[in-house]
């Protein structure tokens, strides 16, 4: 590529990118100006004059953000935890043994996938309240906990494993769980990853579904707090941008790390189907 | 010795179905038995307080002559008809923006997927920031002359359903950025060696071999933005609350006022079936329109 070629694609890729960041940018400059600094200036300032971290300060006392932030991290590792081991149990089956039903199974399950969960949300209130899990975290994590989506995904990774494997090892008298737990769970550690961020990035934006089956403010996760702040505080730009950009931070961090896990998900999802 | 291993065969056979139970029992309870209860509270009359009172299709011939419900349904399809377009081909070319070895280039590819990992309602509230009267859209656009007086975006008849629109098409433009890297990268580079080699333009080359190579995936993220353009649901909440004149309100919007603000139980399954009928339409469509494309399972998370 000549030198006008690269000068020109980054000046596009910059243009793109501060179309997609320029939000950020302007969430967390108003979540750093101080209360002396007038946010509706013009022209409008992006960079603080006097940047101050006093409104993330006054954000922990408004609300109990911590324990959002805690709840939001619990709901997170429950149902992370609950969808990886779920899944992947029961898509051995569906992958690797023939029985009576295989295929039945499959389908319904498959089709599951087509079901849109706000037609599921009446009914799955009243049978979380009927079940005491309103106001819980289980019923927070009830959605996500075993996802037929995980199911398809784990059943195409295992399905990629040669069966000869398995096969020496059943040989051996091991059980079907140990060589699903120490032969099959180490070879589709990639997917149990992309999996796992998939999960989290579900549970931890979530917002119909908690704003649905949570009342009890002591058990809110960080959207709920987000969202109770704008209504309480919603004249009040800098405390709300400072609450909303501490309840992302948490999913930035996740994301800088497990980046490549979010790529080849999209990979997997699409190629191998 | 016999009966051991008659026994012992029992057992073996109950293994895949050991395996399965604890998923099945769960989607059993959370998925199927949903599905076939909110069939039969569309049935009835139900406020969750009284016992359901059968109605038979008493609700669904209100939701027929309610021109709120006509009216979400319009605003969903037209959602739809607006958004799917936008999001099936723009990210066509972010991809083929990113998918280039140069330095930092992974830096702008997580910037472009940054809003999709960003909580719906964290995004509402940055955009309705962005589209006040004073804020900082209008700004831009005074200064590059394109508007002379600013405009309410969000709370103006004619410009809020699109407003909202653009902040689902922003949301969602980097999943499909990175679908469509996934396509490109299958694509053989000798094709584009020979067409280097002919003197094709590069954008003739994308017209003419990335595009028609893409097409499974094309159809792949049709299907898939389709789905959730009828889902959306926060960025309505959150910024417009259905309004103005519920200019904004979507399927998904009525669905949720009429069960969990009216307490219509009844009447909001009717909608969420109705719902789900728009939903499975779209997707034999496009099921039809793009036999042996590749499948996925990824449509649950948008």
């Amino acid at each position: 590529m000549s030198l006008i070629r690269i000068v020109l694609r980054y000046a596009v890729l910059v243009i793109v990118a501060s179309v997609f960041a320029g939000p950020f940018l302007w969430l967390l400059s108003t979540a750093l100006k101080s209360g002396a600094e007038n946010i509706f200036q013009y022209p409008p300032a992006l960079i603080p004059r006097e940047a101050t971290l006093d409104n993330f300060k006054r954000v922990f006392e408004a609300l109990p953000f911590l324990s959002y932030f805690l709840n939001s991290a619990l709901v997170a590792a429950l149902a992370v935890s609950c969808n990886l081991m779920l899944c992947s149990l029961a898509a051995y089956p569906l992958a690797r043994m023939s029985f009576a039903g295989r295929q039945g199974i499959f389908l319904v399950l498959i089709s599951t996938l087509m079901l849109p969960f706000q037609l599921l949300m009446i009914p799955l209130y009243t049978i979380a309240v009927t079940l005491g899990l309103n106001n819980s975290f289980l019923g927070l994590v009830i959605p996500h906990a075993c996802t037929a989506f995980g199911i398809f995904l784990m059943r195409q990774a295992f399905m990629a494993i040669p069966h000869q494997l398995e096969e020496s090892a059943h040989l051996e008298g091991v059980t079907r769980l140990q060589i699903w737990w120490h032969v099959l769970l180490p070879l589709v550690k990639p997917t149990l990853a992309t999996l796992a961020v998939f999960t989290f990035v579900g549970v931890w934006g979530d917002f119909l579904w908690p704003l649905i089956i949570i009342d009890d403010q002591t058990r809110y996760t960080l959207p709920l707090g987000v969202n109770k702040l704008a209504g309480a505080f919603g004249k009040d730009w800098r405390l709300v941008a400072a609450g909303a950009v501490l309840s992302i931070v948490p999913m930035m961090l996740v994301f800088l790390f497990t980046q490549r896990f979010f790529i080849s998900g999209a990979l997997r999802g699409a190629v191998k189907g | 010795m016999r009966a051991h291993r008659e026994w012992h065969e029992t057992l073996h056979r109950c293994v895949p179905y050991a395996f399965l139970t604890p998923a099945m029992l769960l989607i059993g309870t959370f998925v199927l038995l949903p599905m076939i209860s909110a069939l039969l509270i569309s049935f009835s009359e139900y406020n969750m307080i009284e016992a359901p009172r059968f109605v038979g299709l008493e609700q669904y011939r209100r939701l027929v002559s309610d021109p709120f419900f006509w009216n979400a349904l319009l605003n969903s399809l037209l959602y739809l008809l607006v958004v799917v377009p936008i999001l099936t081909f723009a990210p066509i070319f972010l991809a083929v923006l990113v998918n280039r070895r140069l330095p930092g280039i992974a830096v702008f590819r997580a910037i472009y997927y940054l809003p999709v990992v960003t909580s719906l309602v964290v995004t509402g509230l940055m955009w309705k920031w962005v589209y006040e009267e004073n804020g900082v859209l209008n700004f831009i656009l005074q200064k590059l002359g394109i508007l002379d007086d600013p405009i309410a975006w969000l709370a103006v008849a004619d410009t809020s359903l699109f407003a909202v629109m653009a902040v689902t098409v922003w949301s969602g433009m980097g999943f499909y950025m990175v679908i469509y890297l996934a396509g490109l990268q299958s694509i053989p580079k000798s094709l584009y060696e020979s067409a280097d080699l002919a003197g094709v333009s590069r954008v003739r080359q994308t017209v003419f071999i990335t595009i028609p190579m893409l097409q499974p995936y094309i159809a792949l993220v049709a299907v898939i933005s389709s789905i959730a353009a009828m889902k959306v649901f926060e960025e309505v909440f959150i910024m417009t609350n259905g309004g103005p004149l519920s200019q904004t309100e979507t399927l998904v919007f009525f669905v949720y006022q009429n069960a969990f603000v009216e307490f219509d139980m009844g009447y909001a399954s009717a909608a969420g079936i109705a719902l789900f009928v728009v939903t499975l339409a779209l997707s034999m469509i496009n099921l039809m329109l793009s036999r042996g494309s590749p499948n996925t399972g990824i449509t649950m998370y948008r």
